[in-house]
């Protein structure tokens, strides 16, 4: 099955591009560690998941290219074209002239239903490409003007012109100390209205991944560039082939939708967050080893103590003891600042994959009591290394990794909102008050429900 | 890819923006080494087939044939625009782009604003509409004026007006020179009160510059030459004052240093508009994010660096002193220090080899030092654009909504007042056709109303001090 990428303003043109790089790169590079046979049907599975073919044998990514403005997707048909590996389809994009001012009103009042028609028009046609349809992934800030306003019409689109596939949005956490002035109230509409189409949100802080590129992987100068290229990394860890949980010997052919029935077993619940380790800076990739037993006891402790990266785990966080969990988040038993799952999806590429033992991932104190831990956790593994690691391990999880910086960022656009500042810039072009207040009004409830897990 | 349109009004006006138009054709020229006729090119000029005298070829392909300015130069005097059209600057505008006059306005803003405007009001809009429908995406219109005269300051907000009702979808960005406590026209207080009530309501965003300020910052750089502090020598081409490299060799008249000042202010303006970067900040994004409500929408502009020393590599320490120097009072284009008063929201604007860790370290670091208003505490707007200015590496552009732009505009009250009270000069004006004394007092509590809407926010910041301790417990919960 193929995934259908819709990447969306600046940020999502400029994270797209890095991805397919690293998907291409990936399979074309390293031998992979595993047998050719294996190294083969892993190599078919990533080109048929996110690209076709054209008679010159280069792959062309299977994308819709989005923005408002022309720079930066020209860009970025340049650079993947110079790459010699991949390319885009060069009538695959839409742009206009304008860009859409960092607000989210233009982008979704205006931009969205004037330009509906032919951005859906790319859409189908790349839908229609594949033989079987796995589903959307869009790739979107949430700060701006046209990732956040544009992306969320466009998500509302999608749900209505394929009612039956599944939607994954890629949302990009802007940087806490302003990117935007506006940020929080982009962000708190945007997520308001993915909420309602969207199947899932998988989200990537900035703070959190500029933190990556500083103290693991020793980058001085971070620009937007590395930034990238570790988010892409981690998405590749995460969607490139992988063999499902009942170990069949043939990669899973419905990734989207193994990913949603692992992580989403309630549509109140949606946040997906998203680690990966290890994560090392490049030259130190031949003189390191890891151990399965070690990188495992990182990722789950990372998972209960809510630690954004391998380095600075809090080990003093330990799940409630067995019997004293209850539903209600009033139950003082529970340890602060432990982290409750709903659900958690391990997927472990490289050597000796098989032999990995999960069961501390099974625990069902790290779980809420909704589903048994044996539903509530999935693992999937492919002996196939990936992107130069010899080991890696990653983690994608429905739990309250998120619930402080979606509280955050609603705090900051309440108090901004208190005082009506900028709320004409949105007023001009459709989006009153009530608008904001019905979003705010989701959010909170989205906040309620992780908060009492 | 979208266009602007420059248009000049007045002595100083045209000046300044002679200057900007010869500093946009040295920032290009570095930049395009092909002549490729490009789009970035194309949000300023217009590339123009001689023979034909319609558009030449279009954009991506075409060679240059001949650049036009996208501009229109009003003056109600022929002596500045007429010096332009000698000038080596005369194959970049047509005659078709230019309103003249002979007899000046007087420094009379009735003049300039009811007289000329009505005069002249078809004119006007036919050359501006000639105008726009050579542009393909026309996003803003930029006006270039001073507020002190009578041309720029009331012909140039007529036109201001004007853009409103005949492009009420086209950004108008304003820069307006302000006249100085002691300005030789003695009418400038009220030329310069009658056009702020313009700008109060027809104008998208106001970057107002001082006189004193660009003419301390042309000192402070012709004194560290002089002195010989520098360890090597300054690159000429790299001076925020000069014109080194552009297409005028001629001796430099004595106000040349100040107008590149604000030449350079309107190209660093657009670049990330104009050329890539890692995080695009274009005008609309700056009228979005540094104009919370709508009539605060003046902001207080600084460049750094103000020269580069020939060693070409610079350590990051010197990096981090761009980002001082920007907050600093010696570095505003007016009169004011922005670090003890309120920031309503900042944008910083970096060009050249800089990343976004650099921007984030700097903002750590600068943040602790500055006041925002309680519903902005973050309130950043920052942008990348990968080509830096000519002679440069990197420089910075900070433009900051602050409210220590409050005592220059009581100043201003105040020196009007001061002619009000005794109504010193009003026949001048009352004579006009459609001039009357409401237009005065209309004017003068629209200044005020403009004064006390800083004041409001003002009290706020004092009340944040004295309630520091309570406002970290109340915020507590949203603080990360």
């Amino acid at each position: 099955m193929s995934i259908v990428t819709v990447q969306l303003g600046q940020c999502g043109n400029q994270i797209g591009h890095e991805v397919f790089c690293c998907l291409c790169s990936d399979i074309c590079g390293s031998h992979g560690l595993c047998s050719k046979k294996e190294n083969q049907s892993y190599q078919d599975a990533c080109k048929e998941r996110f690209f076709w073919e054209e008679q010159s044998g280069v792959p062309v990514a299977r994308a819709v290219l989005v923005d408002m403005e022309p720079k930066v997707i020209s860009q970025t048909l340049s650079m993947a074209a110079r790459s010699g590996c991949w390319k885009y389809n060069n009538q695959s994009h839409f742009c206009q002239k304008q860009g859409s001012g960092n607000n989210w009103a233009n982008g979704y009042s205006v931009h969205g239903p004037r330009h509906k028609e032919s951005i859906m028009d790319l859409v189908q046609r790349e839908a229609e490409r594949c033989d079987r349809l796995g589903g959307f992934f869009t790739i979107m800030s949430m700060a701006g003007g046209t990732g956040s306003g544009l992306g969320a019409f466009v998500t509302q689109c999608l749900r209505d012109a394929f009612p039956a596939s599944f939607i994954l949005n890629h949302v990009i956490w802007p940087y806490g100390t302003g990117e935007v002035i506006v940020q929080n109230y982009n962000s708190v509409l945007t997520l308001s209205h993915l909420y309602r189409s969207s199947d899932a949100l998988l989200v990537h802080e900035n703070d959190v991944i500029h933190k990556i590129c500083a103290q693991l992987m020793n980058i001085k100068q971070i620009s937007f560039r590395d930034v990238n290229q570790v988010i892409a990394h981690q998405l590749g860890s995460v969607f490139q082939p992988v063999h499902p949980a009942e170990g069949g010997s043939n990669y899973s052919r419905n990734p989207l939708g193994d990913l949603m029935e692992a992580l989403v077993p309630h549509p109140e619940f949606k946040m997906l967050g998203l680690r990966n380790i290890p994560q090392i800076p490049e030259n130190s990739l031949p003189y390191s080893t890891f151990s399965w037993p070690g990188l495992i006891k990182h990722l789950r402790q990372m998972l209960i103590a809510n630690a954004q990266m391998e380095e600075g785990i809090d080990w003093q966080v330990r799940p409630p003891p067995p019997g004293s969990s209850t539903p209600s988040s009033h139950s003082t038993k529970k340890p602060l600042h432990f982290n409750t799952s709903i659900a958690n999806l391990v997927i472990l590429r490289g050597k000796d994959v098989h032999s990995v033992d999960l069961g501390s991932f099974q625990d069902p104190s790290l779980y809420t009591s909704w589903l048994k831990p044996q539903d509530a956790f999935n693992a999937w593994r492919t002996p196939r290394a990936f992107n130069k690691y010899e080991k890696s391990a990653s983690l994608v999880s429905n739990s309250q990794f998120l619930l402080k910086p979606l509280d955050s960022v609603v705090g900051k656009a309440w108090n901004m909102f208190a005082s009506k500042a900028y709320i004409h810039q949105y007023t001009k072009f459709g989006i009153e008050e009530e608008d904001f207040l019905d979003s705010f009004t989701t959010l909170e409830q989205v906040i309620s429900s992780y908060t009492t897990l | 890819m979208t266009q602007s349109v420059v248009v000049q009004v007045g002595q100083c006006g045209n000046q300044v923006g002679c200057r900007f138009w010869d500093l946009a054709l040295r920032e290009h020229a570095a930049v395009n080494k092909k002549g490729i006729y490009d789009e970035a090119l194309s949000s300023f000029f217009r590339n123009v087939d001689t023979r034909s005298g319609g558009d030449g070829p279009g954009i991506y392909k075409g060679k240059i044939c001949s650049l036009k300015a996208r501009a229109l130069l009003i003056d109600m005097e022929e002596g500045v625009v007429n010096e332009i059209l000698q000038g080596p600057l005369r194959d970049m505008f047509d005659s078709k782009q230019l309103i003249t006059d002979v007899s000046g306005s007087g420094n009379n803003w009735a003049v300039g604003h009811k007289l000329y405007g009505y005069q002249y009001r078809e004119s006007i809009v036919e050359k501006l509409r000639k105008t726009a429908e050579h542009c393909d995406c026309l996003q803003c219109f930029f006006i270039i004026h001073s507020m002190g005269g009578g041309t720029g300051s009331g012909l140039g907000t007529f036109v201001l007006n004007l853009l409103e009702d005949e492009f009420p979808e086209v950004y108008r960005f304003v820069t307006s020179v302000y006249p100085s406590g002691e300005d030789d026209v003695i009418t400038s207080p009220y030329n310069s009160v009658l056009a702020m009530k313009e700008l109060n309501e027809h104008a998208d965003c106001v970057l107002p510059v001082e006189n004193e300020s660009l003419f301390d910052i042309v000192n402070k750089i012709n004194q560290m030459i002089n002195s010989g502090k520098l360890g090597s020598t300054v690159k000429q081409n790299s001076l925020v004052t000069s014109s080194t490299g552009s297409v005028k060799t001629l001796q430099e008249k004595p106000f040349d240093a100040m107008n590149n000042i604000v030449a350079n202010l309107l190209l660093n303006l657009t670049s990330s508009a104009r050329f890539e970067g890692s995080l695009n900040m274009d005008l609309n994004e700056i009228s979005m994010n540094l104009v919370p409500f709508p009539r605060l929408h003046y902001l207080v502009s600084s460049l750094t660096p103000l020269y580069t020393l020939a060693d070409v590599n610079v350590p990051s320490r010197r990096l981090d002193q761009m980002f001082s120097d920007a907050f600093s009072r010696d570095h505003q284009l007016i009169q004011a220090d922005p670090k003890h008063s309120l920031y309503l929201a900042c944008a910083l604007l970096v060009r050249g080899n800089v990343q976004v860790s650099d921007l984030r370290r700097n903002i750590e670091r600068l943040k602790p030092s500055l006041h925002f208003v309680s519903w902005n505490q973050e309130g950043w707007k920052t942008g990348l654009c990968s080509v830096p200015p000519v002679g440069h590496s990197h420089s910075l552009l900070a433009l900051a909504n602050n409210t220590c732009i409050k005592p220059t505009f009581i100043e201003l009250k105040e020196r009007f007042m001061k002619l009000y009270k005794k109504k010193a000069h009003l026949h001048h004006y009352l004579q006009i056709d459609g001039m009357e004394q409401s237009c005065f007092s209309e004017a003068v509590s629209s200044l005020s109303d403009l004064i006390e809407e800083y004041n409001e926010l003002d009290v706020t910041k004092d009340d944040q001090f004295h309630n520091e301790v309570e406002a970290h417990t109340a915020l507590g919960h949203y603080t990360t």
